[in-house]
């Protein structure tokens, strides 16, 4: 079944064309990537998808709804979930508190309740404290949970925020560059990750990275992203083959 | 690695919950046991007035700047609010101060509302200049609108704020705010301070949650207000200006913002030296300048940083184990 | 209207520092308009006491003012140089009340008046419109500075290097460009600039008090913001029209309402096109 539909998007800044009649699709369960030199414009589409910025031109439809201009929590609530190039945790909160905050959204109590503390608040936050530490324990953070979150290694600190995101419960997650700045270890222990998820969580992952390991070894269908335009759409085995690609990755040397 | 405290709510005990409310009873019965038989002198009692009120703006200020984020520089716009609208409802319409503390909440919520939903949208200095704007404006309206006694303000207000409505205020204030933070709502208004792009992108308005902290935080600051008028008795356009502001944010800044415990010892501790120097208040001014400044450079966590004094604490003083 | 054009004359001279200063460390820099009473307050100590001339004052209190300037932004923004911009605002205001309350402490709350002699006030009939030699004064000294201003950021290699600055301070630095010299000078520029508006200020209106800045420098802020902060012509000609804005409403309307019609246009500005009417619009890198 057909998850996200995007036509014709088009996003400029001030005479600019980051993005140009960008299209794509995405199937459920399906891994995407979305590669390109640098500033070819991929952290842009994922911030059109996300509402962070507001397209000029096209649509995106996500599961048979219009998300197109819609607000970012909005599009979070329709189940689409997403992390960043530069990890953005709530630096100062603890671990715990990063996860929590995600199940906000899913798990209501009034907030009179809260102030007065009748027994409906007792029961959110317990279902919330259940949920957290189901999500902690599975990421292997539980032991870690009062840490504050900027005091977690480069490594765990990624592997906090795809198990917040994810604790928001979404159909699509977004990963943007997860493998920046990891050493080998680190993108190994994140590839393992990523085998884990996909076992445990029914999800579809669109993904931006410049690890070709990663990106070749993951991927079941990648897209080209070259000066804010599609250039090639296909298989790894495709993609590491076609001309074009290598030439806007290499400049003028095709081997 | 750091350790951090959790935004934790504690489960219902039902024994400590007694001990809490027997201690604050105690308090109060102390109290105005002191003031019926008159061991504690006019002197104190005016501080103790002074210490519930600026309490109350304190805390209610760290809500918006603290806990949100969000700098606000017209505080005192909303105690006006308070304090006018208590005055119609008491001296005017003679109703009871009952109504007259609704009504100080309600106007000043409403207020803070009108007032949140344009500014709330502007970046972090511009937001600041907008409210304290506003707060100017307030006073200058009040100051034109001879039905509340112009510039001149009202005088001879009944004194109906004695010690249990400030303390019951405190106690009120205090559980609410406390509460709120310590809750999933808590918990969104923070995550709106440490990053609002990333609450965004989990789901949380924080369009709406700015605006639910800033209403939040002008309505007690109008129950200050209101308090504030029916025991000093005089209240005019003046008292309520960016100065006034100013003083409540010093405490804020000094006590740590995000720590509601911080801001009470601050207020505490403001108010006190307010008492002291009443008769230099160049020198007041001065020292707050100084700590404004000394704070933000050398501490800009406050007193407290954001750390709490709660059950946790009390709880590792009695030697629990949690 | 000529009460306008020096009123907004003076705005502007204000306005420019809080534009500059902005521009190049994102800050707002709330003790501006108490630089501006401090130069009012040398100035008027130069001639009630060392018996200058007004121009000879207004040097004075332009050098000192620009060093004051310089000291503070030393003492209490460099170090916040990397906070977050509240932070730096919340300095900013105990800058403020330190400067106005030292002022009060050491010389009193109370008005003083710039003597008479300071500058004779003639009046002069031209084409139906009566100017006073005030008016003339400080219309052609705003002016003439403005000029300075705008050879120094075109036409000199400091002007250069504080574009640079306010454009990209990394990449300013990775050229061997001094940022710390370059937001001294520019703090010193701005401050005296304020500080010939307090002298303009002083004999304008004869008296001077410490708490002076407060009104008049968040006029100011807002003719800035106005213009479009940051934009250094759109400082010029916010401050302008903020000065013809107040005339005319004084004329018109109350008094009272006058200091609220500045609050007024700030929200307004503010909520329709923040970036002011020179501004361009940038927005957050995600």
């Amino acid at each position: 079944m057909m998850l996200m539909n995007i036509e014709h998007l088009h996003k400029s800044f001030g005479g600019l064309s980051a993005v140009l009649d960008f299209n794509a699709h995405l199937e459920e369960r399906e891994l995407i990537g979305l590669i390109g030199p640098n500033g070819a414009g991929k952290t842009t589409v994922f911030n059109l998808i996300t509402g962070v910025y507001k397209p000029d031109e096209g649509k995106i439809h996500f599961a048979d709804q219009d998300i197109t201009g819609l607000p970012p929590y909005e599009i979070c609530r329709r189940g689409i979930a997403r992390t960043f190039q530069n990890i953005r945790l709530f630096n100062d909160l603890s671990v715990l508190d990063n996860v929590r905050i995600a199940l906000h959204k899913d798990v209501h109590y009034p907030l009179l309740s809260a102030v007065l503390r009748i027994p409906s608040f007792f029961k959110g936050e317990a279902e919330i404290e259940e949920k957290t530490d189901q999500f902690l324990k599975i990421f292997n953070l539980y032991d870690k949970r009062n840490e504050k979150a900027s005091s977690l290694p480069y490594g765990e600190q990624r592997r906090l925020e795809i198990a917040r995101a994810l604790a928001t419960n979404p159909r699509l997650l977004i990963l943007d560059e997860p493998a920046a700045g990891m050493n080998p270890n680190e993108t190994a222990e994140l590839m393992e990750l990523n085998r884990l998820i996909r076992e445990q969580f029914h999800l579809t992952i669109l993904l931006i990275e410049h690890d070709m390991s990663l990106v070749m070894g993951v991927c079941e269908r990648i897209y080209v992203l070259d000066y804010g335009q599609i250039i090639a759409e296909g298989s790894p085995e495709e993609i590491r083959n076609n001309k074009r690609v290598i030439e806007a990755y290499l400049g003028e040397e095709v081997s | 690695m750091q350790k951090t405290q959790s935004v934790k709510p504690t489960y219902f005990k039902p024994v400590q919950f007694l001990i809490e409310v027997g201690i604050l009873v105690a308090l109060f019965t102390l109290v105005q046991y002191l003031i019926t038989t008159g061991l504690l002198n006019q002197y104190y009692q005016i501080n103790l007035a002074s210490i519930c009120i600026n309490i109350i703006l304190a805390v209610s200020l760290n809500l918006i700047n603290g806990f949100t984020g969000q700098l606000s520089l017209g505080h005192a716009g909303f105690m006006a609010v308070g304090a006018y609208a208590s005055v119609i409802m008491t001296q005017y319409m003679e109703l009871p101060f009952i109504v007259g503390i609704i009504m100080a909440c309600l106007a000043a919520a409403l207020a803070g509302f009108i007032i949140g939903v344009p500014t709330l949208r502007l970046r972090g200095d511009y937001l600041a200049i907008a409210t304290l704007g506003f707060g100017e404006i307030i006073r200058v309206v009040l100051q034109n609108i001879d039905y509340v006694g112009g510039p001149a303000g009202i005088m001879g207000i009944t004194k109906m704020a004695t010690w249990p409505w400030m303390f019951a205020s405190v106690v009120i204030t205090l559980v609410v705010i406390v509460n709120l933070i310590n809750s999933s709502y808590g918990r969104a208004i923070i995550s709106v301070r440490e990053d609002e792009i990333a609450a965004e992108l989990m789901g949380i308005n924080t369009t709406k949650y700015k605006v639910l902290a800033f209403v939040i935080g002008a309505m007690f600051a109008g129950l200050a207000g209101a308090l504030y008028a029916h025991y000093f008795y005089i209240i005019k356009p003046e008292t309520f200006n960016f100065l006034k502001s100013f003083d409540i944010l010093v405490m804020v800044v000094l006590g740590g913002l995000g720590s509601t415990t911080g801001a009470v010892i601050a207020a505490i501790f403001i108010t006190v030296l307010t008492a002291a120097l009443q008769s230099f208040p160049a020198i007041r001014m001065i020292l707050y300048a100084i700590i404004l400044i000394i704070v933000m450079i050398y501490r800009p966590q406050g007193l407290m940083g954001n750390k709490e004094l709660g059950r946790r604490a009390f709880g590792r003083l009695r030697g629990e184990n949690k | 209207m000529v009460n306008g054009l020096s009123l907004g004359a003076i705005y502007a001279l204000i306005a420019l520092g809080y534009t500059m200063v902005y521009g190049i460390i994102m800050l707002i820099n709330f003790a501006h308009g108490d630089i501006m009473m401090v130069g009012a307050y040398i100035g008027f100590f130069s001639v009630a006491v060392l018996g200058t001339n007004i121009f000879v004052a207004m040097a004075v209190a332009m050098m000192a003012c620009a060093l004051l300037g310089v000291i503070i932004e030393k003492v209490a923004y460099k170090p916040l140089r990397n906070s977050t911009r509240i932070a730096a605002l919340i300095t900013a205001i105990g800058v403020s009340l330190f400067l106005e309350y030292t002022t009060i402490f050491f010389l009193t709350p109370n008005q003083r008046v710039y003597p008479a002699e300071a500058f004779p006030v003639t009046n002069y009939h031209v084409m139906g419109l009566t100017l006073s030699s005030k008016d003339i004064f400080v219309f052609i000294s705003a002016v003439v500075l403005m000029i300075i201003l705008q050879y120094i950021i075109k036409r000199t290699k400091t002007g250069k290097a504080m574009r640079a600055v306010s454009l990209d301070k990394e990449a300013a630095m990775l050229m061997g460009i001094n940022v710390d010299k370059t937001i001294s000078i520019t703090f010193a520029i701005g401050s005296a600039l304020a500080a010939a508006a307090g002298v303009m200020m002083g004999i304008y209106y004869n008296s001077i008090n410490p708490l002076m800045g407060i009104i008049p420098g968040l006029k100011a802020f807002v003719a800035a913001v106005l213009g479009g902060i940051g934009i250094i012509p759109g400082a010029m000609v916010g401050g302008f029209l903020m000065g013809i804005l107040e005339t005319l409403v004084s004329g018109y309307g109350s008094s009272l309402y006058r200091d609220a019609v500045a609050f007024g246009v700030l929200i307004i500005i503010l909520l329709i096109k923040p970036t002011g009417l020179f501004g361009k619009n940038t927005g957050e890198k995600v």
